[in-house]
């Protein structure tokens, strides 16, 4: 969206409020809201892709090596992704700020 | 060459939808909606009309299978009455914001308790603040006009909004009335296709029903107004079309020997026309009276109003319904507010009558007018006047 | 690699219908089970959507998660709207409109939405048989306004509404059977299944939307912030539920019964129960009680079952790693 939310107007509302950008919720960071996030030893990944098909975010895709990584702009650190993972590269760790 | 025939006013109303070509029809049924909903099924299982017809279990799943339909951009239409209109009121609500334009006929019914199948506008009042447009027919050939005229109104991109069609339960439903069927060609001419402009369709994702915060609301609500009221004049503009189409000429507010009479009657609906013969009546007898027929409820037709009672000095408005505990008769407390802030306004005087399908006859509303004027005079306690009732 | 059977980026597709940026709780149940759901989904697809987690999470003025034609509108009206639609396109195709191929109508709602408000709307619309196919993503109760309970609430859990006291021990009620009222409508395909077993959820949505007629698909869906229970342990819960035969896995394909997990042993109930703070309350003989009704009703599905066509045989399990697209 070009305009900051609390800045539009009634006239930059699509007729019934419609939505037009599939998948603008993208912009959101729902990054923020973790207390723990992943960490990897990527010797031990075999690429299975069991990690990305369990992330309830949907974040995790395969990085420029084809490890598959979670995306920090949208991980919640809800840890699901080491509870999966057959080889153990991921561990949790606490987030600090 | 459309001839006139003897057709009763549901049967006539369910031909006018054929005329119009409708994708989706979901209904349920209730008295006294029945004959529209039976006749459109049989046009639909002889091959007449192509549609879906779904009988849905409820009118709050016949509403909300209009919504669904009307989001994928197919013509849609249902029927209703009392408590149906009653319990899709959520999904009624629903409809105008998100800009659906769905056809509607309102068979208007008394609202229970206690329970009655008759005539009155107490399901009309209740859906006032929805956001549709509604029209308020007299007789069967406006019901059938104005049906299809609000499928032109309801799918024109300015307007984009559902719109009700308003007819007396029995009285006019299940009356046998002289009409003028328009003939096909004259209608698919008059009624382009439809072209809902961001349809439910994979091919261009949409996503509609967000939830608004407060943030953006008021925007959402605001911008509902805006479209509303701006419709008044798509509305008088295919009143226009259809009148040089059809030769049939609808106005936001119809006047009856009301231009220069000092004392008015405003009447909403099939009664209406019973008052009319009153009107002729007194006015035989010598008395300055005239008629003031609201066509148009929703956009409420401010500035017509305004203009066709400037002239006079007394107006009776006539109620078929009461807000309980309230001003009592609904258009009169509108039509109140509306001249209010006039330099010039009539006394107003508010009756209610004719509730439940107690019929209003020619001497009631001879009384009435009589009664008015003697009101309008001295005054009353009263907040409004309620006509006949037994004490 | 040969030890692993599956291969999910060769299996599954990479594309996300729901996007990342969603507003779900941290280790959302509901909103993993949909993000797979739809990953099966190779053709054009409508989605209806309750009101509900799902459909607050991704919603929220002016963005979308869903990169699908969504539409909500109320809560319980979700299969009269997706009924009102599919008609649409029928009428809308027969009369020559240009319209996407082979475009289905998935209606998505949870167990709120399903079992209790939206009930008449449901039973309708598989009455009347639409090409239609539902999918109820069940966290056991009203979480999105609170956690309160529902009729999918399972017996003895601990709710806003239903909150153990001195009076009270939790849920009054066994959870309502949400799969077998959608079978008694005599409907094509009816199965259950759970973000647990993600290949066997992906192939039973892909099955119910590849149906023609009615399809309804009841998934179970972990909730931590309802369950009282670590955000991390979600999968693990709901494999525990179907291993002990609280929620079991099967299909109903034109009346016949399939299970799609052989179990030789059900687990203990109490297995399942311990691993969230809802049933932290139970005394044993509560959990006895419940012991003994699982095991009855999974009898009585095996009896059913037994009378169906093919068994899937010890060890095998699952609809397997079928290729669910090209990706």
């Amino acid at each position: 969206m070009a305009k900051p939310e609390n800045e539009l107007t009634w006239k930059d509302l699509e007729i019934g409020n419609i939505v037009t950008a599939p998948g603008s919720a993208r912009v959101y960071e729902s990054g923020t809201w973790r207390s723990q996030r992943p960490t990897y030893d990527f010797k031990k990944c075999i690429k299975c892709g069991l990690c990305a098909l369990n992330c309830p975010e949907g974040c995790i895709s395969p990085n420029k090596d084809g490890y598959f990584e979670a995306d920090l702009y949208y991980c919640k650190g809800c840890g699901v992704c080491p509870r999966e993972c057959p080889t153990r590269v991921i561990k949790m760790v606490e987030e600090v700020e | 060459m459309a001839t006139r025939i003897g057709i009763e006013v549901s049967i006539a109303l369910a031909d006018a939808v054929k005329l119009c070509n409708p994708d989706v029809i979901a209904a349920y049924p209730i008295t006294p909606q029945t004959h529209i909903v039976e006749h459109l099924a049989e046009l639909v299982a002889e091959g007449e009309l192509d549609a879906e017809y779904i009988p849905v279990e409820s009118e709050h799943s016949a509403m909300s299978a209009c919504l669904g339909s009307a989001a994928a951009g197919a013509r849609t239409f249902t029927a209703t009455s009392s408590q149906g209109l009653a319990l899709m009121n959520e999904v009624v609500y629903v409809a105008a914001p998100m800009r659906l334009p769905i056809v509607m006929a309102v068979a208007n019914r008394a609202l229970s308790a206690p329970l009655s199948i008759w005539a009155d506008h107490s399901d009309l009042m209740s859906v006032r603040d929805t956001g549709w447009i509604q029209i308020i027919t007299e007789n069967g050939q406006q019901a059938v006009d104005n049906t299809i005229i609000a499928f032109r109104i309801a799918e024109d991109r300015r307007v984009l909004l559902p719109v009700m069609v308003h007819l007396d339960g029995f009285n006019l439903t299940h009356v046998v009335e002289p009409v003028i069927m328009p003939e096909q060609e004259p209608v698919t001419k008059f009624l382009p296709k439809n072209r809902f402009p961001l349809p439910l369709n994979p091919d261009r994702p949409v996503a509609m029903g967000d939830f608004a915060p407060p943030f953006i609301f008021t925007e959402t609500k605001w911008a509902q107004e805006v479209n509303i009221r701006d419709s008044r004049k798509v509305i008088i503009e295919v009143w226009d079309e259809f009148s040089k189409a059809f030769g049939r000429q609808y106005l936001p507010v119809e006047k009856y020997h009301s231009d220069s009479a000092k004392v008015l009657i405003m009447t909403m609906g099939s009664s209406g026309e019973t008052a009319s013969v009153a009107i002729d009546e007194l006015r035989a007898e010598g008395m300055d009276v005239g008629q003031v027929r609201l066509r148009l409820w929703r956009p409420f037709p401010f500035e017509e109003l305004r203009e066709a009672v400037k002239d006079a000095d007394v107006l009776i408005v006539m109620d078929r319904a009461i807000s309980y505990g309230g001003p009592g008769g609904p258009v009169a407390s509108e039509v109140k507010a509306a001249l209010y802030n006039q330099a010039r306004k009539p006394k107003i005087v508010s009756y209610v009558i004719s509730l439940g399908g107690r019929d209003t006859t020619v001497s009631g509303f001879k009384d009435i007018v009589k009664k008015g004027i003697e009101i309008a005079a001295r005054g009353s306690k009263n907040e409004y006047e309620i006509y006949g009732v037994r004490e | 690699m040969e030890k692993y059977a599956i291969y999910v980026p060769r299996l599954v597709n990479k594309e996300e219908k729901f996007a990342p940026g969603h507003r779900a709780c941290i280790g959302c149940g509901e909103a993993l089970a949909i993000r797979q759901s739809f990953k099966a989904l190779d053709t054009n697809v409508i989605v209806v959507n309750a009101t509900g987690c799902a459909e607050i999470f991704a919603s929220q003025m002016p963005l979308t998660s869903w990169e699908l034609p969504w539409i909500h509108t109320l809560f319980e009206n979700t299969a009269a709207v997706a009924s009102g639609v599919e008609a649409a396109y029928k009428a809308m195709r027969r009369k020559g409109y240009s319209l996407p191929e082979n475009t289905k109508v998935v209606a998505i709602g949870g167990d709120g939405g399903t079992s209790d408000i939206g009930l008449q709307a449901l039973s309708g619309a598989l009455e009347r048989g639409h090409d239609f196919t539902y999918i109820c993503f069940d966290n056991e109760a009203y979480m999105n306004t609170g956690v309160q309970r529902s009729s999918s609430t399972p017996f003895g859990a601990s709710t806003t509404t239903s909150p153990p006291g001195k009076k009270s021990t939790g849920q009054f009620s066994w959870k309502k059977n949400m799969p077998e009222i959608a079978a008694a409508h005599n409907i094509p395909y009816v199965a259950t299944a759970t973000h647990g077993y993600p290949f066997d959820l992906m192939a039973k949505v892909a099955k119910a939307v590849a149906t023609k007629g009615p399809a309804y698909v009841h998934v179970l869906s972990a909730c931590p912030t309802g369950w009282r229970s670590a955000t991390d342990t979600i999968n693990r819960q709901v494999r525990l539920a179907v291993q002990t035969g609280v929620f079991p896995l099967y299909e109903v394909e034109n009346g016949i019964y399939k299970m799609s997990l052989d179990i030789p042993t059900l687990r203990p109930v109490a297995d399942y129960l311990k691993t969230q703070g809802r049933f932290r309350h139970l005394s044993d003989d509560m959990i006895a009680r419940i012991q003994k009704r699982v095991e009855l009703e999974y009898g009585k599905l095996l009896e059913k079952a037994k009378h169906g066509s093919e068994k899937t045989a010890p060890g095998k399990s699952r609809a397997g790693a079928r290729k669910i697209s090209a990706g």
